[in-house]
């Protein structure tokens, strides 16, 4: 539609700087969001011209949707409408950090990279290491609602984020929160904001508690034969006083891409030496195969890191090779490993960037993340394993200790037929999920797959109540509309 | 009050649970704040669908509906400012079950904090938030105003700990929201309900999350004979990124008076005193000690005393958590005030409290989360003396407006309720106060529920409830009531929400 995008875009001159709205086909098709093109593209350089733009689009009834790197536009139902993508790149500076405070304000276009690395100088980090670390920036990383896997230490955005300002769904700046670690005034509506994919508000700024950088770090990895034995050992590990950052499980078929793969782009480390000197070592070890003398894709594995004083660090090494020690003798592990700062990077780094090596995988990729309390992850495991089987699919995923699991259907082709046998797959989860009280979210999957499947599985009774949400903050449904649901 | 309206409650919850002699309504007119309201009546459900009729019978006699827990709340958020029924939970305070293996447990909103704790401690367990009525307290209160405690430092305030909830919505309905495990699956909801005052919902049901004991604890007093040094410790704690598990202040004036009443070992002549814990593993609870001891000493500490054992340890937070206790024993009435700053702003705001409290003629004493910024100065008064209270207002408003001033906010853990409304706009402009109203109106679209708070008034919901206080009539007719539910610009909600009367 080039008459209507030149004509749209012309219009949107008279709201915000012409050099900052494209509208040539090449530029949209970098856009699109599953496979609708938007018609215009806009770059606003402030949040007043933010909200200039919703404006418009209120007025002309276009619809909205916010991007950032567009690394995790995947993630939501195929849009019902999509006129303007408004890319928040432009919006990318540090507003405020006061490193004896421990708080910031940044804004939604910086990428999680640079705002660690700018952290970093001060010894202090956002423990928001998510996919797609490098590219990703902190707007898209909260609308994305993903955790990382130092969630086992330090939560999700949920229990760090401390305010936001916004554009609303009347084209209002709105704010909520504010720049103090502890605050109870007024509605926390920036909570709301994470994992809304972009269908309540255009975040402009987020503000965050910051973190103490770790002394430092290790890792260590047990492989084993079968699922019950790590499952095992990570009990053991979660019920003992040992706190670890990270603490998770990784099927065989992930060890295989873990091996077979190395993450593409500049690989920045977990934590350890986020500094900028570390960096740029680091993006190299983590672009290393993994080393086949101690690495054994054919096993289950357990990861887990660790952090602290040279005393903290050996009693961890203890307590670990003690407990795996305690095991009986047919859960116990093949073979254990720890790994220092040199090493380490290599497993997390792809730990990390888990998500993006399986969407490299296979074409139809779908990665669903169930959320189940973590002593029944053997069920689980055992049930994910009997529904691929029967679809004869191949399958990874990671069990991590705080109750998520990750599990990546990866299918040969990408044609029709594949997708209505992954749509049958896909049922089976959720309904073997439903039974157990657990949830499940299709992240990840191919278009037409989403227009046959929710991706939240059956209708859920809060769903009234999520309309009631979306309709506050976005009376006019001008952003993202049909996104989060029809 | 509507006689029929009593009987009908009477009929549903048995005479016993239903209170409407003025009477016997005495002690729920009042709660931690310094506002007085009367309900028309007091009822004690004993199951959700009990809470989910009585709403449903208040409605059609338009009456407004307040819930409370145990009272103990410090911004009126259960003072029924509006009149109407007061759904108090005393009755629903069972624990439903522990999940051990998973560290979960479910229970009604009437479970008294402390009760939790107790419950499980025999299996190394704890439930983290802990106000320091965590002896009286409710969960239910908790999750309504998102409390803290001197512990949430290093754990979390009530919102990280709430998994899940069931609730009763203004209409009647009841509502599950989150689940077991806590991911939320599309909208946050259990992120917008908890903390959100009793405006929105009913919480009848609430699954928590239980944490392990540490392996060690370490309780340190560090002692000042300057108040700037103990509040510049304080930022340099914080600065050098040190996590201490609790970092509790008191200034001398306030330990004095807590340690005449509860013999806790604090020392009489000193100016300022810093209650620090840390825990964790053996070896890194030494290391921390040792950071903090160093930092307490480069500011001029006299001394730094560990608790030898548990029992001194206990007698350390029995003076903290009994300090306003103490405190009602030399003053008819003490207000705490409840604001937050940017910790590196500390000695400032504290040289600042200390002035306003000279230019008001008035005693403030200060003790406080130290670790998280998040003051609570005591203004001493006697309201038997002309001009004392508005002195202890003014004195409080300006001290809340210079927390903001510093780039701090109006209240770190006890609420707005109806007690900092007013301030409201030193935070919130018009276009945020549009959004929350939208959101109060999207659950709440006629303010039945808890009219009259967290809104300055003229600019919320509720208002239009809380002008009419009468006696309320006969049942309304459907339209009839709908406060500050017309935005002209916003088009009207695909599923009408609620309220069908």
């Amino acid at each position: 539609m080039p008459t209507t995008s030149a004509n749209l875009a012309e219009r949107l001159s008279s709201v915000i700087d012409a050099t900052r709205v494209r509208s040539d086909a090449a530029t949209l098709s970098e856009y699109a969001v599953d496979d609708v093109t938007p018609s215009v593209m806009v770059k606003p350089a402030s949040a007043a011209e933010a909200a200039e733009i919703v404006r418009f689009a209120i007025a002309e009834k276009l619809a909205v949707i916010p991007v950032g790197s567009r690394s995790k536009l995947g993630i939501g139902m195929p849009p019902a409408r999509y006129d303007i993508a408004m890319d928040m790149t432009a919006m990318n500076q540090i507003a405020h950090y006061d490193p004896g405070d421990l708080t910031l304000s940044v804004d939604a276009g910086l990428t999680l990279a640079q705002l660690n690395s700018a952290l970093a100088l001060h010894r202090q980090f956002l423990p928001l290491l998510l996919p797609f670390y490098s590219v990703s920036t902190i707007g898209g990383a909260i609308a994305s609602g993903l955790d990382s896997p130092l969630r086992q230490a330090y939560g999700t955005a949920r229990d760090f984020l401390v305010g936001a300002e916004f554009i609303d769904g009347a084209g209002a700046q709105c704010k909520s929160g504010g720049r103090v670690v502890k605050n109870v005034t007024g509605y926390d509506l920036h909570k709301v904001l994470i994992g809304s994919l972009g269908t309540l508000a255009i975040i402009t700024r987020l503000n965050f508690r910051t973190f103490p950088l770790p002394q430092a770090s290790r890792g260590f990895v047990a492989a084993f034969p079968g699922a019950e034995g790590a499952l095992a050992l990570r009990r053991k590990i979660a019920v003992s006083p040992l706190s670890p950052l990270t603490l998770d499980v990784l099927n065989p078929q992930l060890a295989q891409i873990f091996a077979a793969q190395t993450p593409s782009g500049p690989e920045p480390s977990i934590f350890a030496d986020v500094g900028a000197s570390g960096e740029a070592a680091s993006a190299a070890r983590a672009s290393l195969p993994l080393p086949a003398d101690w690495f054994n894709p054919q096993a289950w594995q357990l990861c887990a890191a660790f952090a602290g004083s040279p005393e903290v660090l050996n009693r961890y090494a203890g307590d670990l090779d003690a407990l795996a020690h305690s095991l009986p003798s047919e859960l116990r592990p093949t073979s254990t490993i720890f790994l220092d700062d040199t090493t380490r990077p290599a497993i997390w780094g792809r730990l990390r960037e888990a998500l993006p090596l399986l969407l490299d995988s296979s074409r139809a990729a779908t990665i669903l993340r169930l959320s189940a309390l973590p002593e029944a992850h053997g069920t689980f495991v055992e049930a994910l394993r009997q529904i691929a089987d029967r679809s004869n699919v191949s399958y990874a995923l990671i069990a991590r200790a705080t109750g998520s699991i990750y599990c990546a259907l990866l299918p040969g082709g990408g044609d029709e037929q594949i997708v209505s046998q992954l749509g049958e797959t896909v049922d089976a989860i959720f309904t073997f999920c439903a039974r157990q009280s657990a949830t499940a979210f299709m992240l990840f999957a191919p278009a037409p797959l989403k227009r046959l499947v929710s991706i939240f599985g059956p209708p859920r009774p809060d769903l009234s109540a999520m309309r009631r949400v979306k309709f506050a903050f976005d009376p006019h449904n001008v952003f993202a509309p049909g996104r989060m649901f029809q | 009050m509507n006689s029929d309206f009593i009987r009908e409650l009477k009929a549903l919850l048995g005479p016993t649970n239903v209170l409407s002699l003025p009477e016997e309504m005495l002690m729920y007119e009042y709660d931690g704040s310094i506002e007085k309201a009367m309900p028309e009546a007091v009822v004690f459900p004993s199951t959700t669908q009990h809470v989910s009729s009585i709403v449903r019978v208040a409605n059609k006699y338009d009456v407004p509906i307040v819930g409370r827990g145990a009272g103990t709340g410090l911004s009126g958020g259960a003072i029924p400012r509006a009149g109407g029924v007061m759904i108090v939970f005393a009755r629903m305070n069972r624990i439903l079950s522990v999940d051990y293996e998973n560290l979960r447990a479910v229970v009604q909103p009437g479970l008294v904090n402390a009760e939790l704790t107790r419950a499980v401690e025999h299996a190394g367990l704890y439930f983290a938030p802990d106000p320091s009525s965590q002896k009286s307290c409710t969960i239910g209160g908790n999750v309504s105003e998102n409390s803290g405690g001197p512990h949430t430092l290093a754990y979390g305030v009530t919102t990280n700990h709430v998994t899940a909830l069931e609730m009763v919505l203004p209409g009647g309905e009841i509502l599950r929201i989150g689940n077991p495990h806590g991911e939320p699956l599309g909208y946050d909801l259990c992120g917008l309900f908890v903390g959100s005052e009793g405006t929105l919902a009913l919480v009848t049901e609430v699954t928590v999350r239980l944490c392990r004991k540490p392996e060690a604890v370490k309780t340190l007093l560090a002692i000042f004979d300057s108040i700037d040094d103990a509040s510049e410790t304080v930022v340099d704690i914080t600065a050098r990124a040190i996590t201490p598990a609790a970092c509790e202040m008191m200034d001398g004036w306030t330990l004095r008076v807590i340690e005449d009443y509860v013999h806790a070992g604090f020392p009489m002549d000193s100016a300022a005193v810093i209650l620090l814990e840390v825990e964790g593993l053996q070896e890194s609870v030494a290391a921390q000690s040792a950071a903090i001891e160093e930092v307490c000493l480069a500011h001029h500490a006299r001394e730094v005393r560990v608790a030898r054992d548990a029992h001194e340890r206990d007698l350390l937070w029995k003076g903290r958590k009994n300090a306003f206790g103490a405190l009602g024993r030399i003053a008819p009435c003490n207000y705490v005030l409840d604001g937050v700053i940017p910790r590196s702003k500390l000695p400032q705001t504290l040289r600042r409290i200390y002035e306003i409290g000279k230019a008001y003629d008035l005693q403030i004493g200060n003790i406080f989360h130290a670790g998280d910024g998040n003051l609570h100065p005591l203004v001493l008064y006697d309201p038997r003396t002309p001009g004392k209270l508005q002195a202890a207002l003014g004195a409080a408003n300006e001290i809340i407006r210079y927390c903001v001033e510093v780039g701090g906010s109006l209240t770190g853990e006890h609420g707005v309720g109806m007690e900092k409304s007013e301030l409201m706009p030193l935070i919130f402009s018009d276009a945020d106060f549009a959004l929350m109203r939208r959101v109060h109106d999207a659950f709440n679209p006629t303010a039945s529920l808890n009219p009259g708070k967290i809104f300055p008034m003229g600019k919320g919901c509720g208002e239009i409830r809380v002008r009419h206080t009468g006696p309320h009539a006969a049942p309304a007719t459907a339209g009839t009531s709908s406060a500050a539910v017309n935005q002209s610009a916003i088009p009207v909600a695909p599923e009408p929400a609620i309220v069908k009367r």
